[in-house]
């Protein structure tokens, strides 16, 4: 029984990941002697971001949604791009009698060209994912 | 002879190779958080060739080509869905899975939910995954060393369970980084060299003792043949009718000379032998295309085929992101940025590896269809280099190939012992190292007493299964948790069950009908086009259900996952947990400084 106890975490484990503000908002301290105005901003924002104020919270929403957005738009269109295939060649298998260069063409659409699609779409994810997190840094960092 | 011992000793250089770089890698390794997540420092470039080396398991090495032999262009997509299951990863999972600073599924599961039951289902799956992945693996050894040296199959096994057992308990995770890495170069060097020499040779004579693959009648034996079937009984179909000499049992009556065999199906007990003629039509084990006509072309078993497809599509593409191995691995990435780096140049890697088991398929449909009788396609790409070039040329080639398909049981296994002894260790032990040891012997116990206990089917198959049990469970939990606030952990604990007592109850159903006569519709041994979207609708109804319970901190959580890495909101949980006084100071002292990471 003990042994089974002292393999959770303590909740404490949980406050400390968090950071205590998940529990109860508290006052910060900024001291203007070693903060440039630059800065000043900065740090308010990211406070703000920490203790969920009604600006931070959307902040934060704006991002996870444009995030989803190109996420879950990428997604859909290799999905659907990959279902489409096994229909086509059960509705016209007259597909399979196509060929380029000698091999037929499900034989390519299947064994070649799918990888570099794949890591075509996901060199488009990253680029724009770094590009929405580029923006909300120098939002919240100008 | 020869080949046996060229094969032999690369077999022993690449244990040797991964002995030594685990030692290397291990020598440094102490603390918990080293064994867990290799203290979360691994480059990406290094972190990828290490995911793609133990991603690349038998199912890849030697399944691939199998199945291609076997069933055509429908099993490309096999190949096709492994690699796009890293790009719905890199989509959905891989930055603020690493930002959740977490260091196993389970423990990402307990830090958004806010629940430990969602942890100990959680690690009940994560457990169930891991060994159904492991047992093709170490039953895939030993078909290799039975094919190679015709040593039992319960050897290869317990070999490979004891250099991975072995190696993970030096060094764990960081150890195995470095193991891993080399390994991934090493297949494809393995698999590419082959491939372009019996390419070549291929197309300096094409019709050497084959028939051109366009053909529109069966499979044809280019020599005289014999055949035996091996451990377990084989259903073969007959297309056009043949003379044929057997020794041993068919249909359960004793045959003893030459018999006649008329369109239909033929049961074949283990240690049955045919003696074929040469230009005979080539049996075909049931369910597989018997002509070279429907083996070029896609699409053609109908609609319980169409299933099958998406079932696999759908398995593949939402499974990877499931599998604790996989996961693991992101883990170790410095942070999310990298994380998405890493997931990108993956796909790079397989996408690589890939072309060259397809080669080899389609050349093995040419020169070796005496495996399409008996079943063993696994053992293709083993067999393909000695029985094209039959010299010394082709017992390298042959050593070569051997020595790949070890390193895929060895790379995979070790990551897949390493992510359950992981998350045995810190669930259900208080998760010290010396509690990862025990974890890891005991997770190489259970696994090769399964290995061993259940019969062998094609890798690629069973690997699918694991596939839709990751995807039935682990993916809803992911998408759900990182993009949606209203996860409850009731709604996730649901989930996990409905999804992953449908998968596993499907796979019970179809290891039954495999013993009674296929019987089993395609949605049952491909469950994963119902079991997904199931999943997904039980956590999303029970956690709207159940609202009250979403944790209070759910938007400090969502900030953590979805914040840009320079403003400094990682925390990882291991270092909470298991770190040294001095790291966890450096933890509290962020916190206190708040913003001061800006930079």
């Amino acid at each position: 029984m003990s042994r089974h106890d002292a393999g959770k975490p303590e909740p404490p484990a949980r406050e400390a990941w968090l950071g205590e503000q998940a529990r109860k908002p508290r006052r910060r301290r900024v001291v203007l002697a070693d903060s440039t105005k630059s800065r000043g901003k900065a740090l308010r924002t990211i406070i703000e971001l920490e203790e969920q104020t009604s600006v931070g919270e959307k902040l934060v929403r704006d991002l996870i949604k444009q995030q989803l957005k190109s996420a879950f738009g990428l997604a859909f269109a290799v999905l659907i791009g990959m279902c489409l295939l096994p229909i086509t060649f059960y509705l016209a298998p007259q597909v399979g009698d196509l060929e380029v260069l000698g091999i037929p063409v499900p034989w390519l659409v299947l064994g070649v060209a799918p990888f570099p699609i794949l890591y075509g779409v996901g060199w488009v994810f990253r680029r724009q994912a770094e590009r929405h997190e580029r923006d909300f840094v120098n939002m919240v960092d100008r | 002879m020869n080949a046996t011992i060229y094969s032999l000793s690369a077999i022993v250089a690449v244990a040797a190779v991964t002995f030594l770089l685990g030692y290397v890698g291990s020598r440094k390794a102490n603390t918990t958080p080293d064994f867990l997540v290799a203290r979360r420092a691994i480059p990406a470039t290094r972190n990828a060739a290490a995911i793609s080396g133990e991603y690349l398991s038998a199912a890849s090495f030697l399944g691939v080509a199998g199945l291609v032999l076997k069933d055509g262009v429908d099993a490309l997509w096999y190949p096709v869905g492994f690699t796009a299951g890293y790009l719905a990863l890199l989509l959905f999972v891989a930055a603020p899975l690493r930002r959740s600073g977490a260091y196993t599924l389970p423990d990402f599961a307990e830090a958004r939910l806010g629940s430990v039951n969602v942890r100990h289902f959680s690690t009940f799956f994560v457990v169930c995954i891991g060994v159904l992945y492991l047992v093709p693996q170490l039953q895939s050894a030993g078909l290799t060393l039975t094919t190679i040296t015709g040593l039992p199959a319960w050897f290869g096994g317990l070999v490979v369970t004891a250099i991975v057992v072995v190696n993970v308990l030096g060094g764990g995770m960081r150890a195995i980084t470095l193991v891993q890495a080399f390994q991934y170069w090493g297949k494809l060097f393995a698999i590419a060299a082959p491939t372009f020499v019996l390419f070549v040779v291929f197309l300096a004579s094409p019709s050497r003792g084959t028939q051109p693959i366009s053909d529109d009648g069966a499979v044809r034996f280019p020599h005289a043949e014999t055949v035996t079937v091996a451990e377990q009984v084989v259903k073969v179909r007959v297309d056009e009718p043949l003379t044929l000499t057997v020794r041993g049992q068919v249909d359960g009556r004793t045959a003893d000379g030459p018999v006649f065999w008329g369109r239909g199906v033929y049961e074949l007990t283990p240690g049955t032998t045919m003696e074929f003629a040469a230009g005979s039509p080539v049996p075909v084990v049931e369910g597989s295309p018997t002509t070279n006509y429907d083996w070029t072309r896609p699409q053609t078993g109908g609609v319980s085929e169409l299933v099958r497809t998406y079932s696999l599509i759908f398995a593949t593409f939402l499974g990877t992101m499931g599998l604790p191995h996989v996961l693991v691995r992101f883990y170790t990435n410095p942070d999310g940025k990298a994380a998405r780096r890493t997931a990108l140049h993956v796909l790079y890697l397989l996408g690589l590896f890939y072309i060259f088991p397809t080669v080899l398929g389609v050349l093995a449909r040419l020169f070796l269809p005496q495996l399409l009788v008996n079943g063993k396609t696994d053992a293709a790409v083993l067999m393909l280099p000695e029985t094209m070039v039959p010299n010394l040329g082709g017992q390298i080639l042959g050593a070569i190939v051997a020595a790949g398909a070890f390193a895929a049981f060895l790379s995979t296994s070790s990551g897949l012992v390493v992510s359950v002894a992981g998350v045995v260790s810190t669930d259900i032990m208080p998760g010290k190292v010396r509690d990862f040891r025990w974890a890891t012997v005991f997770t190489g116990l259970v696994a090769i007493g399964l290995a061993l206990l259940l019969p062998r089917s094609d890798a690629s198959l069973t690997v699918a299964m694991s596939f839709a049990l990751a995807a039935s469970t682990f993916c809803p939990l992911l998408v759900l948790g990182i993009w949606w606030r209203g996860l409850t952990w009731v709604g996730a604990v649901c989930g996990l069950v409905v999804g992953g007592g449908l998968v596993i109850g499907a796979q019970v159903v179809s290891v039954v009908s495999s013993y009674t006569g296929r019987w089993a519709p395609a949605f049952i041994t491909q469950p994963a086009l119902i079991t997904v979207p199931l999943a997904f609708m039980t956590m999303i109804v029970v956690s709207k259900a159940t609202r009250r319970r979403a944790p209070a901190d759910v938007s400090q959580i969502m900030l953590r996952l979805h914040a840009p890495d320079p403003l400094g909101f990682i925390r990882d949980r291991d270092v909470a947990r298991f770190g040294t006084p001095e790291e966890k100071a450096r933890l509290t002292d962020d916190k206190h400084r708040g913003a001061g990471r800006t930079r």
